[in-house]
């Protein structure tokens, strides 16, 4: 099978006053139709490995890639006309928190019939149509109702769904969630997973799930990747988990405090120089 | 066991909003207590109105016994009962260094002997005096929290109020502050009142705890119950089944 995406030796640094700092330093997979975990603390380069997929790296930012192949388009040599007309279509991005990500001074509907109209030639009554057909397929009661809203009339978890609902209306083949549930309360965030799941099943996406929860990641992805300081140190099947080897992800595992385990005081990552090596 | 803070029957109004009913807690001295529930249950706005940073319509609070003012609160209040806010970005002043945010609350409460005293606080948090003279931006979020509890370290409280202090922090960083704050409860044998929406870090940190929704304690257990399972609440049960994290329904394999 030819992997949707193939990523190559990815590179992204950012130059400062004060030297440059390499965020992404050679990070290596492929995706197929499938879900992939990326899990790492912050600034271990998880979100920006993400958002070079997605073309969303700033302007002064150096990216670099032996190869950064979507469904046989090479990602860094494609000019911007190319990118956008994938951006949104067929690659889609669910961002953190939704109380930033969405417009704030445009309804809920107006947005989800944009994206819409931004990449598909339909009317106003068909998109009205299907953009309120999907904010049900994202579960929401009275989506007609909910479609005249704006974002600061709903709560977070309706708005983290109609950003769900914004983003799958193109019918995406490849779906990037930024730790899409950091934002929400525990009874909500499994709501949203649930959705999530249902349709990047139903849909046969293939999902990036980038988060810094690794047990949240390992119950809904079928392969994990574990980011340290830029580069993978690990990559493991969801089940594997507990059988990881390198010791940060046995860390990451080990230091949440969980029900039942009476751990005082909570086992810390040592950060061993070499990680980063 | 004599309780150091309790409220009775309080409410908090905002207009014709009740984001506190009729809440009643107790905490003893040298406890740790847990307060937990989703967001818009009430459980911050106890801790603050605990704090005088809400304002309450009815019901008291009372340390040690002694019914508090509900619009004002003395220094002296202060000096014994210290807040640590959940957002360690939005809480540090951006143009302070952390040295002259360590000093405002020794300044505020006429307390001496400044230069040792800081030092001392930034060495109980595990940052170095190294860390004196930075501004708040040249610091992670981890620090940031330090910083923040070290600053209501400074003067030596009995009680200090916990809101979210590790929610906005990365699992990894979370565990480090959290073996701070029961590090320093030993030491110092402080009383906790801690909030916080993730059952895993309430049971680890906290003796008993009260779930909270839609502005009532709706049940109030140990967390020895609460790991096994002995709950009474549908909605602590609902709480239990959410912090074990997603699992997949089998219908869709």
């Amino acid at each position: 099978m030819n992997p949707m995406l193939t990523v190559d030796d990815l590179r992204v640094s950012f130059p400062t006053r004060t030297g440059l700092i390499e965020a992404v330093r050679g990070v290596s997979f492929t995706l197929g139709r499938e879900r992939l975990g990326i899990v790492g603390e912050s600034g271990s380069g998880k979100s920006q490995t993400g958002r070079a997929i997605m073309g969303l790296t700033p302007a002064h930012a150096r990216i670099s890639a032996s190869r950064l192949n979507f469904d046989g388009t090479d990602l860094l040599a494609a000019p911007a006309k190319v990118r956008r007309s994938l951006r949104g279509s067929r690659i889609a991005m669910i961002l953190q928190d939704p109380k930033y990500s969405l417009n704030p001074v445009m309804s809920i509907g107006r947005q989800i019939v944009e994206t819409l109209r931004t990449h598909e030639n339909v009317g106003k009554r068909e998109a009205r149509d299907r953009a309120i057909a999907m904010l049900e397929a994202v579960q929401i009661r009275d989506a007609e109702r909910v479609f005249d809203l704006h974002p600061h009339e709903v709560s977070g978890g309706m708005g983290q769904r109609a950003m769900i609902a914004m983003m799958l209306i193109a019918g995406p083949e490849l779906l990037i969630a930024d730790e899409p549930t950091s934002a929400l309360d525990v009874t909500v965030q499994l709501d949203v997973l649930r959705i999530l799941d249902k349709l990047v099943a139903e849909r046969g996406m293939g999902l990036i799930f980038i988060s810094h929860d690794l047990r949240l990641v390992s119950s809904f992805c079928d392969r994990v990747i574990v980011m340290y300081a830029g580069r993978i140190v690990e990559e493991i099947a969801a089940g594997d988990l507990a059988n990881a080897k390198h010791p940060y992800t046995q860390g990451l595992l080990n230091c949440m405090p969980t029900l039942g385990s009476d751990r005082h005081p909570l086992p810390v990552l040592d950060r061993k120089p070499e990680w980063a090596a | 066991m004599r309780a150091a803070i309790s409220a009775e029957n309080l409410t908090v109004s905002y207009d014709d909003f009740l984001a506190l009913d009729n809440v009643s807690i107790d905490v003893a001295s040298g406890e740790s207590f847990g307060l937990v529930g989703e967001s818009g249950s009430g459980k911050s706005t106890l801790l603050r109105a605990i704090a005088g940073l809400a304002p309450i319509a009815g019901g008291k609070i009372m340390l040690d016994g002694k019914t508090l003012d509900a619009r004002h609160r003395d220094k002296a209040f202060y000096r014994r009962v210290q807040m640590v806010f959940q957002d360690p970005y939005g809480s540090l002043h951006p143009r302070q260094t952390v040295d002259r945010l360590l000093q405002e609350p020794l300044a505020i409460h006429g307390v001496g002997d400044a230069e040792r005293r800081i030092l001392r606080a930034l060495d109980e948090v595990g940052l170095g005096s190294s860390f004196r003279f930075r501004y708040s931006h040249q610091l992670s979020g981890g620090q940031r929290q330090r910083i923040a509890i070290a600053r209501a370290l400074i003067i030596e409280p009995e009680i200090m109020l916990l809101d979210e202090p590790t929610s906005a922090l990365d699992a990894s960083v979370q565990a480090e502050v959290l073996n701070l704050l029961e590090q320093v409860r030993r030491d110092r044998k402080l009383t906790y009142i801690m909030v916080s929406h993730d059952l895993g870090v309430v049971t680890h940190m906290c003796e008993r705890l009260a779930v909270m929704k839609s502005g009532k304690v709706v049940e109030r257990l140990s967390s020895g119950d609460l790991v096994a399972g002995r709950i009474s609440d549908a909605y602590t049960k609902n709480l239990m089944v959410a912090s074990k994290g997603f699992v997949r329904k089998v219908a869709l394999a």
